[in-house]
C-alpha cells in the first residue's frame, strides 16, 4: 500500500504548535511508518503537493497569503485539522481585530519605530509582505475545517493522538484531551 | 416549613424540602446539571441558561436554578437536545467576547473553560464580535477585565447580599451590557469597595483577578461564599 501523505503549514501562529508536533518524539516514528510529511516548515517542497490526505494547519489566517495557502491546502487534502488556538479560535493574533489595520501598522511602524541615526525613516512595509486581512480570523472561518484540536500549543498527547485515529481512516473524538489555552 | 416532597431526577427518586430549587437537589445528590451563573450561597438569577432541564408535563425547557422542587416532579438532566443547547450557550459566551485562555491568568482555573471542554465544544461556530473592551487597573490590587466577563452577575450579587457594600451592578442592555462599580465610576474610585476581594473570588472566569499573577497563575477559592453564608446560617 502507498503511504499516506501529511501536509502541515503555518500561518499566523508562533510555530509552538509545530513544536509540539515535534514533541510527539518517537511517536513520529509510528507516524511515518504510515505516512509521509510532504508540505510544510519541516521540509523542503515550494508548493503544496495535489492529494494529500491529512493537512495539519496552525495559525489564524491573518494575511492574503495566509488565505491563499489556507485555500490551496484545502482544495488539495481530503482532511483539514485546525491545530492550536489560533487556528481554532483566532486567539493572540485576533487581539489586534478590534483596531483597524492601518492605525494598527503605523502604531507598530511609524509611531513604535526607533530611529537610527543616518538611516531613513522607513514607515510601514509594502514590499515583499503579504497585505494584512482586516481581521485574524479563525481557519473555520475561511475553509471547511474537519477537525479542531485546540491548545496553546495542543499536548503532543493529543496530536498524535489525532493523527494516529486519522491515518486510520478513524474520526478522533479528542474527549478528555480537549483543552483550550 | 419543612415539608418533604419526592421527585424523580433521571428516573431516580429522590427526597427533597419544598422551596429547594431542582438544581440545589441535584447537586445535594451529586446529579450533574451545569451552571455558570449560579453559586452556592448566592440567591438564583437564571442568566447563563446552561442550567436548562427537561420537566415532564412542561412543554418549554425550565432553568434548574430557579425553579423550585414540586411533589411528583420529573426532571430530565441531559439528552442529546439539552446537550445541543448547552453547547451553544458556550459558544455564544466564546464568540460575544475575546477569552483569549492562551494569555489569561485565570486559564486553567476557569469555569467557562472548563465547561466547554467537559462538553465537547472544539471550536465556536459563530462569528466572533471582537468588541473593543477596557480592563480597569484602578484598584491597588485588583483588575477588572471586561474582556473575560460573561455578566454573569455573581461578584454583583455577592457584594450586595454577602458583603452588603453593593458596589458592583450592570449597565447599559443586550450586548452593550457592562458591570460597573458605583455608577461608572473606577474601581479604584469606589468609595462604597471595602477591598474584600469577595467578587474577585467569585467570578468564574479571568475578568475579576488579583493583581501580579501571571497566565495560568490565578487560582479562585470559590468556596469562600457558600461557607459563609452557611456560617451565618447557622449563627
Amino acid at each position: 500500500m502507498d503511504k499516506l501523505k501529511i501536509g502541515t503549514c503555518w500561518l499566523d501562529g508562533c510555530s509552538g504548535c509545530h513544536m509540539s508536533l515535534l514533541d510527539i518524539d518517537e511517536g513520529i516514528v509510528a507516524v511515518l511508518e504510515k505516512a509521509d510529511i510532504v508540505f510544510g516548515p519541516l521540509v523542503d517542497a515550494q508548493e503544496w503537493p495535489e492529494d494529500v490526505d491529512v493537512a495539519v494547519i496552525e495559525g489564524a489566517v491573518s494575511s492574503e497569503d495566509d488565505l491563499k495557502l489556507a485555500q490551496t491546502a484545502r482544495a488539495r487534502s481530503k482532511v483539514v485539522v485546525a491545530l492550536g488556538d489560533c487556528a481554532v479560535t483566532g486567539n493572540v493574533p485576533s487581539m489586534r481585530n478590534g483596531i483597524p489595520v492601518r492605525k494598527l501598522l503605523e502604531r507598530v511602524y511609524v509611531e513604535g519605530a526607533t530611529e537610527r541615526p543616518g538611516s531613513e525613516r522607513q514607515g510601514v512595509p509594502t514590499d515583499g509582505v503579504p497585505a494584512l486581512l482586516k481581521q485574524a480570523e479563525p481557519l473555520h472561518s475561511a475553509i471547511k475545517v474537519d477537525v479542531h484540536v485546540p491548545g496553546c500549543p495542543p499536548k503532543p498527547g493529543a496530536i498524535l493522538y489525532v493523527l494516529g485515529e486519522l491515518l486510520e481512516g478513524r474520526e478522533p473524538d479528542l474527549g478528555s484531551k480537549l483543552r483550550f489555552g | 416549613m419543612t415539608e418533604k416532597v419526592k421527585i424523580r431526577i433521571d428516573g431516580e427518586v429522590i427526597a427533597a424540602t419544598a422551596g429547594q430549587t431542582i438544581l440545589e437537589v441535584a447537586r445535594a445528590n451529586s446529579k450533574y446539571i451545569p451552571a455558570l451563573c449560579y453559586m452556592e450561597g448566592l440567591s438564583a438569577v437564571g442568566a447563563c441558561r446552561l442550567c436548562m432541564v427537561e420537566v415532564s408535563g412542561v412543554a418549554r425547557l425550565l432553568p434548574a436554578c430557579t425553579t423550585p422542587v414540586q411533589e411528583g416532579l420529573a426532571v430530565n438532566t441531559s439528552s442529546p437536545q439539552l446537550e445541543s443547547y448547552r453547547k451553544i450557550a458556550l459558544e455564544l459566551l466564546f464568540a460575544e467576547r475575546n477569552h483569549v485562555c492562551a494569555v489569561c491568568v485565570a486559564s486553567g482555573h476557569c469555569e467557562l473553560q472548563t465547561l466547554a471542554q467537559d462538553h465537547g465544544v472544539t471550536y465556536v461556530r459563530y462569528p466572533y464580535n471582537y468588541p473593543r473592551l477596557t480592563v480597569d487597573t484602578t484598584h491597588p490590587r485588583f483588575v477588572l477585565d471586561h474582556n473575560r466577563c460573561v455578566l454573569c452577575s455573581r461578584c454583583v450579587r455577592t457584594c450586595a447580599e454577602i458583603e452588603g457594600a453593593h458596589v458592583w451592578d450592570m449597565a447599559g442592555r443586550g450586548i452593550q451590557t457592562r458591570l460597573v462599580s458605583e455608577l461608572k465610576r473606577p474601581w479604584g474610585e469606589a468609595t462604597t469597595c471595602t477591598s474584600c476581594g469577595k467578587c474577585v473570588q467569585a467570578c468564574p472566569t479571568g475578568a475579576m483577578t488579583e493583581k501580579g499573577w501571571g497566565v495560568e497563575e490565578m487560582t479562585k477559592q470559590r468556596t469562600v461564599v457558600s461557607r459563609l453564608t452557611s456560617m451565618r446560617e447557622g449563627q
